[in-house]
């Protein structure tokens, strides 16, 4: 979906303790399905710019944009670089076990729109 | 005209949509366009920016690159760049490598005279550049009465370049009015064609566009010709979120909505830098009113130049004004206001309308109401149009002031005592 006067896609995620964006998302569905279980990161085209609500997120080769609408989902994408899998990167980030679920949908879509990416063993 | 924008406390919700996020501004723009010089080798009759001859004061090549390096800072990820024709300007090409060397990505707009095979081989290697060709006709015919004698062959040549250079993803930039929304479908042919991605995007009474919006914006008809069109075409098509006020017509019958933000983001998220560093709040507010300062900085020493945008974008008057709460007026009754949100600041403003009433272009039809009962237009603030004679000036198209048969005479704007408009009461070919 664009923004406004934005040309560049924008996605817009359902982070965990608010309501989804009522824009909707409209990222194309991957065929291979989001793996919490495996290790991911941050993708290195990506960059994060701070803001009052959370973060920006900008993908340099795709050049599409995406919001993170809570502090404790930036602390998430940024930690996840440093731990073996999703549910252990949410607990050392003291995500409550009742907001996992929403997490791991949040994360799924940055994995679809590149903006984490898992993790392979030469990339660690 | 009164401008009714009241300030309430800024305060920022936690939590919520991303859009009432947007309406508190961001710590810098997502939308950022940045006009690099008034300078243009054409005249169209509806420029946005009433573009024409350069301005002594433009930012030199030093001023361009600190601006590009506090983008850097900022963490501004791409800009959109424009004119005037930023191509004339000698140090385009230096600047446009600058910006990409310091992750600052471009889209820039051009009329593409200056798209040459050599150029289009650079552009299409060089990562974080896109380009956007003006082209306002399917045709020459209604190409060439908008952008000028020749424009039209030029901008093919210019998509021929691009794409023989193997150029991608570059787009084909349409401002629709009532002569070319019947030519929707040739317009996607002509981008199929060149491989380029289309590019709609709404008529404002803006710069010299107030001149003409009257006689050129579409049709009621028309307004509803497109909608359902770009509903059909969906993402495939891109918008810049220009035509949210249709969404509307979502709330109304049922219809899937345009996708995007359906928000006005003048000064939120979106801004303007014009060629002498002025900051305005959207591309299309082009006057004192939004004005909300200049990238050269008032707090260091006359002369030194130092740029500093942060501030400007962060702490100005106007921007923090934009930035409160706004009230809907007379729209937040409408069933459509939460797509619509009362639609284009700009237009408004441009029109003489009340900032906080309907668009002129309401598909309630609340605007030609509005229109008629609108105070005087505002004067222009900046015009830097060609003087004199232009080699390839435009020959407008006989002015389909109302469409034959369906007469809907309340959409033309109606002439008043004080018409500042040279084509005020004017309608050949009637
Ligand atoms: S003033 Fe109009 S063009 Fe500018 S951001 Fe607002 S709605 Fe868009
Ligand atoms: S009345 Fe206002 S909110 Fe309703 S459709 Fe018209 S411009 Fe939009």
């Amino acid at each position: 979906m664009r923004g406004v006067l934005i040309d560049a896609p924008l996605v817009t995620d359902s982070a965990a303790g608010s309501q989804p964006a009522a824009e909707g998302v409209t990222i194309p569905r991957d065929e291979v399905p989001f793996d919490p279980s495996v290790p991911w990161r941050k993708s290195p085209s990506v960059a994060l710019r701070p803001e009052p609500f959370g973060a920006l997120v900008y993908h340099f080769g795709n050049r599409k944009l995406s919001f993170l609408k809570s502090m404790p989902l930036v602390a998430v994408v940024k930690a996840l670089q440093d731990h073996p899998d999703v549910p252990s990167t949410l607990r050392a980030c003291e995500v409550p076990p009742a907001q996992h679920a929403a997490y791991v949908t949040a994360l799924a879509t940055l994995a679809r729109s590149q903006m984490i990416q898992r993790r392979t063993e030469e990339s660690t | 005209m009164t401008a009714v924008l009241p300030s309430r406390p800024v305060e920022r919700p936690t939590g919520g949509r991303l859009i009432d996020q947007f309406e508190y501004g961001l710590d810098a723009p997502i939308c950022l366009t940045w006009e690099l010089t008034y300078a243009c080798n054409l005249s169209c009759v509806h420029c946005l920016s009433s573009s024409g001859r350069r301005d002594p004061d433009e930012l030199s090549t030093a001023e361009a690159k600190a601006l590009i390096d506090e983008f850097e800072r900022m963490k501004i990820f791409y800009v959109n760049i424009g004119g005037g024709e930023p191509t004339v300007r000698p140090d385009f090409w230096e600047l446009l490598d600058y910006a990409v060397d310091h992750h600052v990505g471009v889209k820039f707009s051009t009329n593409g005279f200056r798209i040459t095979p050599e150029r289009a081989a650079t552009l299409a290697a060089t990562d974080y550049v896109d380009v956007q060709i003006s082209l306002d006709g399917a045709t020459a015919e209604v190409n060439d009465a908008v952008r000028g004698q020749g424009t039209y062959d030029a901008a093919m040549k210019a998509l021929a370049n691009l794409q023989a250079a193997g150029m991608k993803d570059f787009k084909i930039s349409v401002v629709c009015t009532r002569h070319n929304i019947g030519q929707l479908d040739e317009f996607k042919a002509i981008a199929d064609r060149f491989g380029a991605q289309l590019r709609l995007t709404r008529l404002r009474p803006s710069g010299r566009g107030a001149d003409v919006w009257g006689e050129l914006h579409p049709f009621p008809d028309q307004q509803r010709e497109l909608y359902d069109w770009l509903v059909a075409h969906g993402e495939g098509v891109l918008t810049g979120d220009s035509f949210f006020h249709l969404s509307a017509y979502a709330a109304e019958d049922g219809t899937p909505g345009l996708p995007g933000l359906n928000l006005c983001g003048a000064g939120r998220v979106v801004c303007l830098v014009d060629p002498v560093g002025d900051v305005y709040a959207c591309p299309f507010a082009i006057h004192d009113r939004f004005k909300a300062g200049n990238v050269r900085s008032v707090t260091a020493p006359a002369d030194s130049r130092v740029i500093d945008f942060d501030t400007v974008w962060k702490h100005s008057e106007l921007f923090t004004e934009l930035r409160s709460p706004q009230s809907g007026g007379a729209c937040t009754s409408c069933s459509a206001y939460d797509s619509c949100r009362g639609g284009c600041m700009a237009a408004k403003f441009f029109v003489g309308m009340p900032l906080d009433g309907p668009d002129p272009e309401c598909v309630k039809g609340h605007g030609s109401a509005g229109l008629a009962a609108a105070g005087e237009r505002p004067a222009s603030s900046q015009d830097h149009s060609h003087t004199g004679t232009v080699r390839n000036a435009p020959v407008p198209l006989t002015l389909l002031t109302a469409r034959p048969g369906a007469v809907p005479a309340a959409t033309a704007r109606p002439d008043k005592a004080c018409e500042e408009s040279p084509l005020a009461g004017f309608s050949p070919g009637r």
